[in-house]
């Protein structure tokens, strides 16, 4: 600790309270409430990365979450390496391990760095020019270099083990930005009774009083006014106060956004705590005291380590009390930074000079300075600075020129003015206008409930915040409906933010070839800008993107407004007429995690699953992702791949009977007197003389005639109907159906109730299906007689209700037995005992597929994509044909839909019964023509048929059903696989086995 | 036919119980539930039907003895009955126009409850939950992270949570992450 930075009696820190870390393998001590920068600084660090492009040496620019230079990576353990983190945002724990980045092999030694010598090839735009040519180099040379050396920071490689929690809020005011103007506001909100919500990134509340010395409000020191409000506020049943968040989006309605951070700042955090919050706050009203950050000055050479902004210097000397050099210049175009060279003299620093450009500076900050003793160069300017890795001294000149001399200084403070930080105000949708006097855009119209206060808004000193942010706590607190109370706070302050200077100072003239960085963090120089600007570019928004000014992760918080001011001199325009570019959120960057919160994991997205699932799963059931649902695909035996499992499920459906969970099929309980009247309407379909008991399949079209959705539905009663849609349409057909009852048919006397989730059903399909659920059932005649195919009863299973339906989806006799779903899992273990008796087995979706399949039945999304028409699909006869209205129907007419030509479904058998075909495989009708040949349809459904004992293909194929016995080909990439057309029905072609 | 005993009802979630400082997430108990739909000038028959009367006004339930109407919609309800008495048998015998369906088995229910019932509901649910906004009897068709959900507050610090029985895992999964959050 020999050589400490660190001054005695200086900042608020306890010097007792010490902090070990690390910063690229060396260790360090700091105190508690250090940030990472401060406790560097502290240890004398003023080098702590490499820049973008030219990889040049960077220090500290702010003391804050403008910092466009100070990005490191913070490492906790394996998983937990963020990069990019800004060093003055984060805050120090014991055992922090921080690593600069952007460099190799080391930071000080960067071989990098040569392309800060080779600058004047890497020019604004020598991307778009460079790498034209030759165009084959773009993909195998110059991209992967590019991507290489792009992005700044390692990503972690391991996956995110921290929580993060998401949280919505609502309140009437919303106060963002805990300095005085926020404090002053959120009190005069709460003392309303305002439900209030202030947030503040900082870990404290105070914003500019953090540095601000000699501020005194209500009769006590400034920054301890705020903390004793802070802590007054937080005891307020009405106020949620929230430090360490940002609100980092402004959203429509007044929804914004704010990022808490939680644990960043602990040394070993409760592993309960998420790492950050997500707070989504819906505001009445928003107070915006967003404040203002400082601008840096454009001369040559100005980004060394160790040249900073004057309020960062103060920052880190009054708050962190730590000296950022022992002989420091400083460098300005206003008022404010005499504060800083104030305070440092008056902590003992030695303060080189006060170079200032004004040629005659005046005022009370002015006379105190000189009263101080320190030496005021009026008129001047920096024209250059010495240091390789920390600057070592300034070269300064008489701004119009003159003998120049060098001054060494360990350390430069900078100022060029103020810049009102509109952000959150520009992503409310509202207009800024630029306020000639002051050279400053400001809030102009606003587009949401809400108000600015303090600087962001325009003030200049602290009185003038307060006064503003207690009048727009109010005014927020009364537009929210509350009562406000007018209250009172008096403050005292000499300092002002007022005046400055925007664009390049002397020495960085147009024409000079020197390195004035405007925007740190992308190396973007006033030579880049005027470039844009000579080769073209006449929109600000050209020259951000054609420079890429403004463009990295800090948003040009500190460079947009002297990129603006380069441009508008070169263009010859006032600043408002070149336009300034848009705000974005976020405000600062937001972790994923932060976005995603708890939707991880399990979480992501709901999974669904059955009343029988845990059975399934006891069985080995292997399952398939089926929308969000988990169905179980086959159940393979001791030593059975797929292809045998699926093999027996299907030999064992047709010799004895399979057992099969249908449960996720949509359901839809159609009620009302006009049940029948609306189903002929929604369905091709004939309804009104279906008796009560009986099932029939319907078809649903879409208005432009193409088959929407299919499914059986049983007749209950006169006026209910038992409505099942496909698994993929339950959502859609439910909305289709509603849609339409509420649009086009209201006067219909319907109701539409989903059932889906009401009933598990159990399938029972094949020659043994009756006997095995007859031992279950009460109350139902299950003979042919009196229950034929296609007929629906209400009766009990297993002692609890049923809706039985005698349906088949594989063409053998069968049943689905649909139980109230709680009793889903009893009653499929009752059946499946009963089964086990008979033979049967439990059988998955994909045997379900192969025997559909063999009985030609479709599957909509599977045979049809949208295109497909009832006769495209062989269900004309589906179609009511005396029906005079139905959607669709109009559709159906269209000549397209009735001209020759289309595809229609048949059935393919490849002439090599051994070869199963692919799904979506092309047909075409000669095989050696040229490529592309002329294809005429595709395989929409292709499976291995044990019961065929061959393979069996489903296919829509260009007039298709008059080329039955034709022989076609399906090329592919080993060769043409021939195929014969035929019917779509490969077994029990007459319908025999469903009575069988 | 002896094998015919009554099968066992099996909630999907099954009791489940989850904790954070100052709130629990339990299943609750199975009951009887009913979607009701009714125009206007037949609901004071349904009323009477049902012996509780229904709420006309949005997002307000009333209650009678174990049986609650929840407004759901200008036509729509949902009935829920924690007692033994099945509400769509009550209706059965209505002549008035209605549609009532038992869903008694679509929905699962679960019940936030705690000081700090607002870490767990307020993590998915995007609505104003304050006294002011949503008193206690409030009800809301809603959303809940990535499913829909029908919320009702039914004491001052005691929510139910309604959601179809396959998204019941994933709502309770999240409500019990979330009460994890709970900052007391």
């Amino acid at each position: 600790m020999a050589d400490t930075f660190r001054l005695a009696g200086q900042g608020r820190l306890t010097p007792a309270k010490t902090v070990r870390f690390s910063f690229d393998g060396s260790g360090f001590t700091g105190l508690e409430g250090d940030t990472l920068a401060s406790a560097l600084l502290a240890n004398g660090v003023h080098l702590v990365g490499r820049s973008f492009k030219y990889h040049r040496p960077r220090g500290f620019l702010s003391a804050g979450a403008e910092e466009p230079n100070a990005l490191v990576g913070v490492h906790r353990d394996a998983a937990r390496k963020t990069p990019n983190v800004r060093a003055t945002v984060q805050e120090l724990y014991d055992g922090l391990t921080a690593v600069s980045q952007n460099r190799w092999p080391s930071l000080a030694r960067d071989v990098g760095a040569v392309n800060d010598i080779a600058s004047p090839l890497f020019s604004a735009g020598f991307y778009y020019k460079t790498f034209m040519w030759p165009k084959a180099a773009w993909k195998h040379l110059y991209e992967p270099r590019i991507r290489a050396a792009a992005g700044l920071g390692v990503a972690p490689d391991e996956p995110d083990p921290d929580r993060y929690a998401s949280r919505f809020a609502h309140c009437d005011v919303l106060v963002v930005g805990g300095g005085p103007a926020g404090l002053a506001s959120a009190l005069a909100a709460a003392e309303s009774g305002a439900q209030v919500i202030v947030c503040d990134e900082q870990p404290e509340f105070g914003g500019s009083l953090r540095y601000e010395s000699g501020a005194e409000v209500d009769g006590r020191d400034g920054w301890n006014w705020a903390q004793a409000t802070a802590t007054r506020l937080a005891a307020m049943d009405n106020v949620r106060l929230l430090g360490r968040t940002t609100a980092f989006g402004y959203y429509a309605q007044n929804m914004v956004g704010l990022a808490e951070r939680v644990t960043e700042h602990m040394a070993e955090p409760d592993p309960d705590l998420p790492r950050e919050r997500l707070w989504q706050v819906r505001a009445r009203q928003v107070v915006v005291a967003t404040g203002a950050i400082e601008r840096h000055l454009l001369f040559p050479d100005n980004d060394r380590p160790g040249i900073m902004l004057a309020s960062a210097g103060r920052t880190f000397l009054n708050h962190f009390g730590v000296a950022v050099g022992r002989r420091v210049g400083i460098y300005t175009a206003t008022d404010s930074a005499y504060a800083a060279a104030l305070d440092l003299a008056a902590a003992g620093v030695d303060v080189a000079a006060i170079v200032d450009l004004r040629d005659s500076p005046a005022g009370p900050m002015v006379d105190k300075a000189r009263a101080a003793g320190i030496e005021v160069l009026a008129g001047h300017a920096v024209t250059g600075t010495a240091g390789r890795l920390r600057v070592s001294a300034m070269t300064v000149a008489p701004r119009d020129g003159g003998p120049s001399r060098s001054v060494p200084v360990d350390a430069l403070l900078v100022s060029s003015g103020w810049t009102p930080s509109l952000h959150l105000f520009s992503q409310s949708r509202g207009k800024v206008a630029f306020d000639d006097a002051t050279q400053r855009f400001l809030p102009g119209t606003y587009a949401q409930d809400c108000v600015s206060a303090g600087a962001c808004n325009g003030t200049v000193d602290l009185t003038a915040a307060i006064k503003q942010g207690l009048a727009a706590g109010e005014s927020a607190a009364s537009s929210a409906g509350r009562k406000a109370k007018a209250q009172k706070i008096a403050a005292k302050s000499v300092e002002s933010i007022d005046g400055g200077q925007l664009g390049t100072a002397p020495g960085a003239e147009n024409g000079k070839g020197v390195k004035a960085f405007v925007d740190f963090q992308n190396d973007v120089t006033a030579k880049d800008i005027r470039q844009a600007v000579r080769e073209g570019m006449r929109s600000i928004e050209h020259v951000k993107r054609f420079t890429t000014n403004g463009m990295a992760t800090d948003q040009g918080k500190t460079s947009n407004l002297h990129g603006l001011a380069i441009a508008a001199d070169m263009l010859d325009k006032p600043i408002p007429e070149v336009g300034l570019t848009t705000f974005r959120a976020p405000y600062t960057p937001v972790t994923f995690g932060a976005i995603v919160g708890h939707a991880r994991g399990a979480l992501f997205d709901p999974t669904r699953k059955t009343a029988m699932h845990s059975w399934a799963e006891s069985r080995g059931a292997v399952f398939e992702d089926v929308g969000q649902w988990k169905r179980a695909w086959y159940f393979p035996q001791a030593g059975e791949d797929m292809h045998a499992a699926v093999n027996r499920e299907c030999v064992t459906v047709r010799n004895a009977a399979g057992i099969f969970d249908a449960s996720t099929l949509g359901k839809i309980e159609v009620v009302g007197p006009d049940a029948a009247r609306f189903m002929e309407l929604l369905y091709t379909n004939p309804w009104q003389k279906l008796d009560v008991g009986r099932c029939r399949y319907g078809v649903m079209l879409r208005e432009d005639g193409f088959i929407y959705d299919d499914g059986v539905v049983g007749r209950l009663a006169e006026d209910r109907f038992h409505v099942t849609t496909t698994t993929g349409g339950a959502a859609r057909v439910m909305n289709h159906m509603e849609d339409y009852l509420q649009t086009e048919f209201p006067e219909l006397k319907v109701w539409l109730t989903s059932i889906s989730e009401q009933w598990a059903v159990i399938a029972v399909q094949g020659p043994k299906s009756r006997e095995i659920i007859e031992p279950l059932v009460e109350g139902i005649d299950l003979s042919d007689a009196a229950m034929p195919h296609m007929s629906v009863r209400e009766g009990r299973i297993c002692g609890v209700p049923t809706r039985l339906f005698r349906m088949s989806f594989t063409g053998e006799r069968g049943f689905e037995i649909n139980v109230p779903a709680d009793y889903g899992h009893a009653v499929w273990e009752a059946v499946f005992e009963e089964g086990r008796k008979n033979g049967a087995c439990a059988y998955g979706t994909e045997a379900m597929h192969v025997l559909r399949a063999e009985k030609g039945y479709i599957i909509v999304g599977q045979e049809t994509d949208g295109t497909v028409t009832p006769d495209d699909a062989g269900l004309a006869w589906a179609v009511g044909k005396k029906k005079t209205d139905f959607v669709g129907i109009r559709g159906l007419r269209r000549p397209d839909l009735v001209a020759d030509g289309r595809k229609q479904l048949v059935g393919l058998k490849t002439v090599d019964p051994a070869v199963v075909l692919d799904e979506g495989a092309q047909i075409v009708e000669d095989p050696e023509q040229a490529v592309p040949m002329t294809m005429i349809g595709h395989v929409t459904s292709s499976y291995w048929s044990q019961n065929c004992g061959r393979s069996i293909a489903l296919a829509l194929v260009k007039d298709g059903r008059s080329r039955m016995g034709k022989k076609l080909f399906v090329p592919m990439p080993d060769g043409p696989i021939e195929v014969e057309v035929t019917g779509t029905v490969f077994i029990d072609e007459r319908g025999e086995r469903l009575n069988g | 036919m002896a094998d015919l005993a009554m099968a066992q009802r099996r909630d999907p979630l099954e009791g489940r119980l989850a904790a954070g400082p100052g709130v629990t997430v339990a299943a609750a108990p199975s009951c009887f539930r009913m979607s009701l739909r009714v125009q206007p000038p037949q609901v004071a028959a349904l009323s009477k039907a049902l012996g509780v009367s229904l709420p006309r006004k949005p997002k307000t339930s009333a209650s009678e003895g174990t049986r609650t109407a929840l407004w759901l919609g200008p036509d729509e309800w949902l009935v829920i009955d924690t007692g033994d008495r099945d509400p769509v048998a009550d209706c059965a015998a209505v002549k008035a126009l209605h549609s009532a369906v038992d869903i008694s088995h679509r929905n699962t229910g679960i019940v936030v409850s705690g000081p700090a019932w607002e870490a767990a509901i307020s993590a998915g649910c995007p609505q104003d939950l304050s006294d002011d906004v949503f008193p206690i009897g409030a009800v809301s068709r809603t959303v809940y992270g990535k499913v829909e959900i029908v919320l009702w507050r039914t004491g001052a610090e005691t929510f139910r949570i309604e959601c179809w029985r396959s998204f019941s895992d994933y709502a309770f999964t999240l409500l019990a992450d979330a009460a994890r959050d709970a900052m007391g």
